[in-house]
C-alpha cells in the first residue's frame, strides 16, 4: 500500500470530503488529459455495428463516445436531443416529426442529414434485420424526408415514448451509403474518433476538434479503453493506476476499495432487477393465491444483504426502477410475513405446498443462493421449495420461459411501455409469465399513446400496483451498478442510472481533476 | 536414409495423425456441451426463430459429420475458415461482398503475443533452472539445496492464478515496480513490451522451473555415482568441472525432454495466466472462443495448441538423439 501520513491524509482527504459534503464541484470542468478505463464485457466478436451491441463495453465506446443517437438521456434523466436539435408528436402521437441539428458532420468528413436518418434506422427496421431494437422500431410503418434536416415518422400505433426509444443504444446514426465502412472503421458523429480498435482488447480514441457538444462535454483529449472481463484484474489495474475508472466492482472487495483514499467507488440504483416469474398458466401458478402466499414468503431485504452485500435496492414484484419517469417510490412495500403467506395458501385451499424453483448462476450472480435463502424463509410458511441447480449454459433457451418457476435477470428499460411490452404485453416472445390481466393490458395499451404525462402516471401507478399485488413475478432486489474511480478523475456529483458508467456515458461527461 | 531423418518424418506423420484424432475430439467435445454458438450468442434473447435464423445462417442445422468433414477439407486444402461471429456479421450486413476477417488473421497477432510471452517466459525460466539445477546437484543435501527444492516444489503445487496474484500483490500493488495488467500493444517498442509482460512471465517462470531444476538435478546426481565420474574426480578435478564437463552432458537427454515438455506447456498453459493479467493472447481469445461455443476459432486454438506438444516432443526426441553418441550412429 502507498503509505499517507495521518496529517497528509487529513489534508487531502478530509478537504476534499469536506467540499464533496457541501454538494460543491471541487473543480471546473477543463480540457485535457487522457482517460484509461478498464472495463468489463468486452468480447473477441465485437464490432461497431450497434445492432449487435448488448454489453457494457461496446456500449461505453459507441454509443458513449463514438456515435451518437437522435436522442440523449441527461444524467438527471431528462430526454434532450443529440442529433435531433426538437422533435414533435401529432395528437395520437403516430405521427412523429424530428428537427435535426445543422452542421454536424462525420468523422470522414461527410456531414450529417435526413438521409442518414433513415438509412440508418433501415438497419433496424428491413425485413430480416437481426436487430436487437428490432421491437422498439416495428411500430415504424413510414420513414420521410421532409427536408434536407428533418424527417417524419408514422407508427402503426400512436406512441408517446417515441423519442425516448430513439436514444436507445443500438439506434446509432451512420453516414448513408457508407454504413459498411462505418461499421468496420467506426465512423460516426460523436465526440471521439477511433484511431485503433482490437475486438475484444482495447480502443484508443481522440477528440474530434469542433463538435455541437463543445463546452458541455467531451473533456479529455484522448481516451483509452482497455478491455479486462477478469475481475481480480480489473480492480488491481485501477488499484495500481494503470486505469482511472472501472465498472462492475466486485462487492466482495469493495470494502478494500473504499479503504483506499486515492479510489472513489460509485454506486446508482437503476432498472436492473432481478426475477423468480412463474408460468402463471401452469398448475399451481394459476391461482392468486399461490402467487400472494410466494410474495410474502420472500425475504427482500436479506437478499439485499446477503446476495448484493448492500449494494442494491428491495423490490416490489413490478419491474419498473428507479430510474424510469414513472416509477411508483410511494407503492406499499411488499414484506416476508409467514402468517400472510400461510393465510393466502389456506384460502388457495392447500395445507402445504411444494414446488420447484430452477435457478443456474447464469441467471444472475448469486441466484442459486437467492433461491436457497428463498427456500429458508418460505419454510416457516408452509411453502417447501425445492431449489433446482440448472446449468448455467444454455439456460436462457433450456429453463428461462420453459420451467414453470425460475430465476431470472432484467437490465431494465429506460421507458415503462418499453419494459411492460417487452416481457408483459400478451403473447410477446419474452412474457415469462404469460399473466394475462384485462385491465393491466388495456393500461398498457391506453399508456402508451398518451401525451398527457398527468394521465400517464396515473395508468402506471395503476399497473405497477396491479403487477405487484397480482402479478406472475417475484422481484427480489434491484441490483446497484457499481463502478469505481480513481482521484485523477472527476464527475458533476449527478451519475446517470441507466447503464452502468454514468449510463456508459462516462466518456464524454467525466474530467481530469 | 539417414536414420534421424526417417524418424523426424515417421513422427511427422504421426504428428498429423494426432492432429487429425485432436481435432475430431475436440469438434465432439464442443458439441456436447449444452448450448450452441446462437444460443450462447442471444442469451436471453434466444427466442426459438432467432436462434434457428442464426443456426440456419451458420450452417449449424447440418448433422454432425457433415460439419465436421466441410471443415476438415477445407483445412486440409489450406482454409482455416471464418468464425461464427464473423458470419452472423456478414449475414447481418445482408450481402455476398462483405470482406470478412479470416481467422489466420485474427489469430496471427494473438499467435505471437502468445509466443512472445513463452519465449520471454523460456529465456528468464531456462537458464535459471539448469543453472539452480547443477548447483544444488553441486551441493547435494546443503543449505541451498534444500531451499532451492521447498520453493520450486511449493511453487509449482499452487495454482497458477495463485502465483500469479501473489505476484501482483506484491509487485504491482505494493510495491508497484511492475504493472499489474500485462495489456501490450502492437507499436509498443520491445523493452517497453518486456516491461509490461514481465509478471506474466514471471508467473509462468515460477510454475515450470520447479519440473526443469528436479530433472537437471536428479539426472546429474544419477550420474555422479557412475565409475567414469569418480575416475574425474581422482585425476583432481573441481567438483563444478566434474560436473559441467563429464556429468552435464551425459545428462542431456533428459533435461532436453524436460525443457521441451515445459516450453509446450508454456504455449498450451498460459490461458490462465493471460485472463488474469488481460494478455491479448491467444489464451484469452480461446476462453472468449468456448464461452460463445465459437467451433472454428476453438478447433485452430486446440490445433495449434496440439502442434506446439508435438513439434516440441519431436524437437526434444531429436536433440537427445544427437546428443548421445550411441544413438548417433547406430550399429
Amino acid at each position: 500500500m502507498v503509505s499517507i501520513s495521518r496529517r497528509g491524509l487529513l489534508a487531502s482527504g478530509a478537504a476534499a470530503g469536506v467540499l464533496a459534503a457541501t454538494g460543491m464541484p471541487v473543480a471546473a470542468q477543463q480540457r485535457g488529459g487522457t482517460l484509461r478505463i478498464g472495463l468489463a464485457g468486452a468480447n473477441t466478436s465485437d464490432s461497431w455495428d450497434g445492432r449487435t451491441h448488448s454489453d457494457s463495453y461496446m456500449i461505453t465506446v459507441a454509443h458513449g463516445a463514438v456515435f451518437d443517437c437522435l436522442t440523449e438521456v441527461t444524467a438527471e434523466g431528462e430526454l434532450v436531443g443529440e442529433l435531433a436539435e426538437s422533435w414533435s408528436a401529432s395528437s395520437d402521437a403516430k405521427t412523429w416529426t424530428f428537427q435535426l441539428r445543422k452542421g454536424v458532420t462525420f468523422h470522414n468528413g461527410k456531414p450529417f442529414g435526413a438521409d442518414d436518418v433513415l438509412e440508418s434506422l433501415q438497419m433496424h427496421v428491413a425485413e430480416g434485420a437481426k436487430s436487437a431494437a428490432k421491437p422498439i422500431v416495428s411500430s415504424i410503418t413510414e420513414m420521410k424526408k421532409t427536408g434536407d434536416h428533418e424527417v417524419e415518422f408514422t407508427l402503426a400505433v400512436g406512441n408517446a415514448d417515441f423519442p425516448f426509444l430513439m436514444s436507445d443504444y443500438h439506434i446509432l446514426m451512420y453516414p448513408a451509403g457508407q454504413i459498411e465502412e462505418a461499421i468496420a472503421k467506426g465512423i460516426g458523429t460523436g465526440l471521439y474518433r477511433v484511431e485503433a480498435f482490437d475486438p475484444g482488447v482495447r480502443t484508443l480514441m481522440t477528440r474530434v476538434d469542433g463538435h455541437y457538444k463543445d463546452g458541455r462535454a467531451g473533456w479529455f483529449d484522448s481516451v483509452e479503453v482497455k478491455a479486462i472481463n477478469d475481475s481480480s484484474a480489473r480492480m488491481n489495474a485501477l488499484m495500481t493506476g494503470q486505469v482511472d475508472a472501472v465498472n462492475r466492482v466486485d462487492f466482495k472487495t469493495e470494502p478494500l476499495m473504499r479503504a483506499n483514499p486515492m479510489i472513489n467507488v460509485f454506486e446508482v440504483t437503476g432498472n436492473q432487477h432481478y426475477t423468480f416469474p412463474m408460468l402463471t398458466n401452469i398448475s399451481p401458478f394459476d391461482q392468486i393465491n399461490v402467487r400472494q402466499a410466494l410474495k410474502y414468503g420472500i425475504n427482500r431485504q436479506e437478499m439485499v444483504d446477503k446476495i448484493l452485500l448492500g449494494h442494491g435496492a428491495v423490490g416490489n414484484d413490478h419491474p419498473i426502477g428507479p430510474a424510469n419517469q414513472y416509477y411508483a417510490s410511494d407503492l406499499p412495500q411488499l414484506e416476508y410475513d409467514a402468517d400472510r403467506a400461510r393465510h393466502h395458501l389456506k384460502k388457495a385451499g392447500l395445507d402445504s405446498l411444494s414446488i420447484d424453483l430452477s435457478a443456474s448462476n447464469g441467471a444472475f450472480s448469486g441466484a442459486v443462493d437467492a433461491a436457497q435463502l428463498y427456500q429458508a424463509s418460505a419454510k416457516s410458511a408452509g411453502i417447501n421449495i425445492n431449489v433446482v441447480q440448472e446449468p448455467a449454459d444454455g439456460y436462457w433457451s433450456n429453463v428461462w420461459l420453459k420451467k414453470p418457476w425460475c430465476a431470472c435477470y432484467w437490465s431494465g428499460r429506460a421507458t415503462e411501455d418499453w419494459m411492460f411490452a417487452t416481457a408483459y404485453e400478451s403473447g410477446v416472445p419474452w412474457n415469462d409469465t404469460n399473466w394475462e390481466n384485462a385491465r393491466f393490458q388495456e393500461l398498457l395499451q391506453a399508456a402508451r399513446a398518451e401525451l398527457d404525462s398527468t394521465k400517464r402516471r396515473a395508468q402506471y401507478y395503476e399497473m405497477q400496483a396491479l403487477m405487484s399485488s397480482e402479478g406472475g413475478t417475484i422481484v427480489p432486489m434491484y441490483a446497484n451498478y457499481v463502478g469505481a474511480h480513481s482521484s485523477r478523475i472527476t464527475n458533476s456529483g449527478t451519475i446517470g442510472n441507466l447503464w452502468q458508467m454514468d449510463s456508459s456515458r462516462l466518456i464524454e461527461r467525466w474530467w481530469m481533476s | 536414409m539417414h536414420p534421424v531423418l526417417r524418424i523426424t518424418l515417421q513422427r511427422l506423420a504421426l504428428g498429423v495423425l494426432t492432429l487429425v484424432i485432436v481435432s475430431f475430439v475436440i469438434f465432439a467435445a464442443v458439441n456436447l456441451l449444452p448450448g450452441d454458438f446462437a444460443q450462447a450468442i442471444l442469451g436471453q434473447g434466444a427466442t426459438p426463430e432467432a436462434v434457428e435464423a442464426i443456426r440456419n445462417d451458420i450452417g449449424l442445422n447440418d448433422p454432425f459429420w457433415i460439419r465436421y468433414f466441410d471443415w476438415l477439407g477445407a483445412l486440409v486444402s489450406g482454409d482455416l475458415g471464418v468464425s461464427y461471429s464473423q458470419m452472423m456479421f456478414a449475414t447481418g450486413m445482408g450481402g455476398e461482398d462483405i470482406q470478412l476477417i479470416p481467422i489466420t488473421e485474427q489469430i496471427a497477432p494473438r499467435f505471437y503475443n502468445t509466443m512472445f510471452l513463452a519465449g520471454l517466459t523460456a529465456i528468464i525460466a531456462v537458464p535459471i533452472s539448469l543453472a539452480v539445477g547443477v548447483l544444488a546437484a553441486l551441493y547435494r543435501g546443503s543449505a541451498f539445496d534444500r531451499i532451492a527444492n521447498i520453493t520450486t516444489l511449493s511453487s509449482i503445487s499452487s495454482p497458477e492464478f495463485f502465483l500469479a496474484y501473489v505476484l501482483t500483490l506484491f509487485l504491482a500493488v505494493q510495491w508497484q515496480i511492475l504493472p499489474s495488467l500485462a495489456s501490450v500493444t502492437p507499436e509498443m517498442p520491445l523493452f517497453e513490451r518486456i516491461y509490461t509482460a514481465l509478471l506474466p512471465a514471471l508467473t509462468l517462470t515460477l510454475v515450470v522451473t520447479a519440473h526443469m531444476m528436479r530433472m537437471t538435478r536428479a539426472a546429474i546426481i544419477n550420474l555422479l555415482a557412475s565409475p567414469y565420474i569418480e575416475m574425474a574426480r581422482l585425476k583432481g578435478i573441481s567438483p563444478i568441472q566434474v560436473i559441467v564437463k563429464h556429468a552435464l552432458p551425459n545428462a542431456l537427454a533428459p533435461i532436453i525432454n524436460v525443457v521441451a515438455l515445459n516450453l509446450a506447456y508454456l504455449v498450451t498453459g498460459v490461458v490462465v495466466v493471460e485472463v488474469v493479467f488481460a494478455y491479448p493472447g491467444i489464451g484469452n481469445l480461446f476462453v472468449d472462443a468456448v464461452r460463445s461455443r465459437d467451433i472454428p476459432v476453438v478447433q485452430i486454438c486446440c490445433l495449434i495448441f496440439a502442434s506446439a506438444y508435438v513439434l516440441l516432443n519431436l524437437t526434444a526426441d531429436i536433440l537427445s538423439i544427437l546428443s548421445n553418441p550411441r544413438l548417433r550412429h547406430p550399429k
